[in-house]
């Protein structure tokens, strides 16, 4: 038997990324190598300098001006894609912030990888997760070929609110794993990804000022025309990402209706219609509580996964929605925010707790560093937690997955 | 190996850094794409390789598109590219019973000293690469004829599937020759199991 399959290649998640790209048509790339998304940036200066894309490839001596790269570029009317990991995307830190104030919609891939020290070339998501605050969307793969359609997404939904996206993937588990990937037609992806409109073009021909100084009130420019003070400026960022949630949806339906394949938008779930056990996560790992959730139905835990896909916008409705019959929600975290929590976690207590919900919540530290997880560790997570409701023991602290102190 | 009684078959492959074992991993798993098989990957063991020292790579095999991409730790089947390498690296670590052993070894499967349970086949394939010259930076390189070994042993995928997974993998003239190695390879290898 041999299987015809014109559209699929078998690839890394960084190849579906640079894919990703290359059929998004970019403009302008501007990135620096590190571990391990750089053959990312490998494939696209390679498709660049043999003409398969049509762009520029800026070669720059940091992450720092990558990102100032993509934000000249994109101000002045590019479509812009660049990608980094850990320490690189620590190193972007400050510009990151600049991209999102002067809403850009730049897309980038992070590699998800851990950071130092000690050093580690591994996987958790601590690096993205701890740029929550910069103002980018953040979403979350399970798969290299949600990583492929994310990016597609990723382009609509930046463009559209004018904020930038960070497609987040697993190091490693993604990055460097090969899978089928259906890659569509240069057609079909423009059908669903018309070209970029800039809102403000920098232009030589007509001068302008981006980002002046910013008092703290509104005050009139040199044309005597009325301008935001700085908290309006945020404000309207916040409202932003508000506006996003739908956006990001849309941009999924939109997707499904094009290629046949949706990723859920904000959140996606597996077998949780009468699950009163949820089992939260995001990224790889909740591929891996997919299998957990089906092991534990067969022992009589009505299981199922509720993943999320969004991380900034952070989907509280869409998830307080999605878990009202829920008993227990145990939530698996690959990064920490030293000195409290697992940050989904947190994130999700508050969220239920302000939409009046409030079933049991365990938080469980997995995977950091690189620390292999395995279905049955996570599916005995969930088991030490039902054990620990029907004890009814005080408040469980913060497990750690498979420590070896 | 009878396909409809497991969910997945996992393989790991043994090499040593600098022999191609992560190359081999990932053409078997769009081999085996071809042949029928939704869910495929195949990842490299993640950690810090160094050239000549004990590697591994893992393929997984299923019926469904797959969900999970942890390591692989009780493989149906190692694929081992060196025969040092089934003591130094303890290659059989973690298989199953009745799994496939496939070592690249002038030895007869017997000679190999393995457990009664396992289905050993060998292979010179050192000697098939040499014999055609098959080599990368001076080193011969047995990775991809051992692709043909483990057709001929296991028949999940076949010479043609294999064929296919090597045009897209190389020029069209290195893809002849590694498809030559893996052909020869495949009609040299001596099961024990049959």
């Amino acid at each position: 038997m041999t299987v015809e399959t014109k559209s699929i290649s078998v690839i890394t998640g960084n190849k579906a990324a640079a894919e990703a790209a290359r059929l998004a048509r970019v403009d302008v790339v501007a990135a620096y190598p590190i571990t391990p998304q750089s053959p990312v940036v490998e494939a696209l200066s390679k498709y660049i300098e043999t003409g398969i894309l049509d762009a520029e490839f800026i070669t720059v001596e940091s992450e720092h001006s990558a990102m100032g790269v993509c934000i000249g570029a994109a101000a002045s009317g590019s479509r812009v894609f660049t990608a980094s990991s850990a320490n690189g995307l620590a190193y972007m830190c400050e510009q990151l912030s600049w991209a999102a104030g002067s809403r850009l919609p730049i897309v980038m891939g992070c590699a998800n990888r851990a950071m130092s020290a000690p050093w580690s070339v591994l996987n958790d998501q601590q690096d993205a997760m701890s740029q929550r605050d910069q103002g980018w969307i953040q979403l979350y793969c399970r798969n290299n070929q949600e990583i492929f359609d994310t990016f597609l997404q990723g382009f609509r939904i930046a463009e559209q609110v004018q904020l930038p996206v960070m497609v987040c993937y697993d190091g490693y588990i993604l990055s460097h794993t090969v899978m089928p990937v259906d890659i569509p037609e240069q057609e079909q992806v423009d059908a669903y990804l018309p070209p970029y409109s800039v809102h403000t073009v920098l232009d030589p021909d007509t001068p302008r000022n981006i980002n002046p100084v910013t008092l703290a009130d509104p005050r009139l420019n040199g044309d005597g025309v009325l301008c935001h003070g700085y908290m309006e400026f945020r404000y309207l960022m916040q409202q932003a990402h508000q506006e996003a949630m739908d956006v990001i949806v849309a941009a999924d339906v939109e997707f499904e209706s094009c290629f046949g394949r949706s990723w859920g938008g904000l959140t996606w779930s597996h077998k949780l219609d009468d699950a009163d056990t949820v089992l939260l996560a995001a990224g790889s790992l909740a591929g891996e509580a997919t299998i957990a959730a089906d092991t534990l139905r067969e022992e009589g835990i009505r299981a199922g996964v509720l993943g999320l896909r969004s991380y900034r916008p952070f989907p509280a409705a869409a998830l307080a929605a999605q878990l009202a019959g829920a008993r227990l929600v145990v939530v698996f975290d690959k990064s920490l925010s030293y000195g409290y929590g697992g940050p989904i976690c947190i994130d999700l207590q508050a969220a239920l707790m302000n939409h009046r919900l409030s079933p049991e919540i365990h938080g469980y530290i997995a995977g950091l560093g690189g620390r292999d997880i395995k279905a049955r560790e996570l599916t005995a997570a969930v088991q030490e937690s039902v054990a620990w409701v029907k004890q009814e023991k005080a408040l469980k602290p913060t497990g750690w997955i498979n420590l070896k102190l | 190996m009878d396909t409809t009684q497991i969910d997945q078959i996992e393989i790991r492959w043994h090499g040593r850094g600098g022999q191609g074992a992560v190359t081999s991993a990932n053409l078997l798993a769009e081999a085996a794409y071809y042949a029928g098989f939704k869910g495929v990957s195949s990842a490299p063991a993640f950690g810090a390789e160094r050239r000549g020292a004990p590697v591994t790579a893992s393929t997984r095999l299923a019926n469904a598109p797959l969900r999970h991409f942890s390591q692989v730790e009780s493989p149906n089947m190692v694929v081992i590219l060196e025969g040092s390498l089934l003591t130094t690296a303890k290659a059989t670590q973690g298989l199953t019973d009745n799994g496939h052993v496939i070592v690249n070894s002038p030895f007869l499967p017997d000679a190999l000293g393995l457990s009664n349970g396992y289905r050993v086949a060998t292979v010179n394939a050192d000697r098939i690469a040499e014999e055609i010259n098959l080599r990368a930076s001076g080193v011969i390189m047995v990775n991809t004829a051992m692709l043909g070994a483990v057709a001929r042993a296991t028949g999940l995928i076949t010479l043609e599937h294999i064929e296919r997974a090597l045009s897209h993998a190389f020029s069209p003239k290195a893809a002849r020759k590694n498809m030559e190695a893996a052909r020869l390879t495949y009609e040299a290898t001596c099961c024990a199991f049959e």
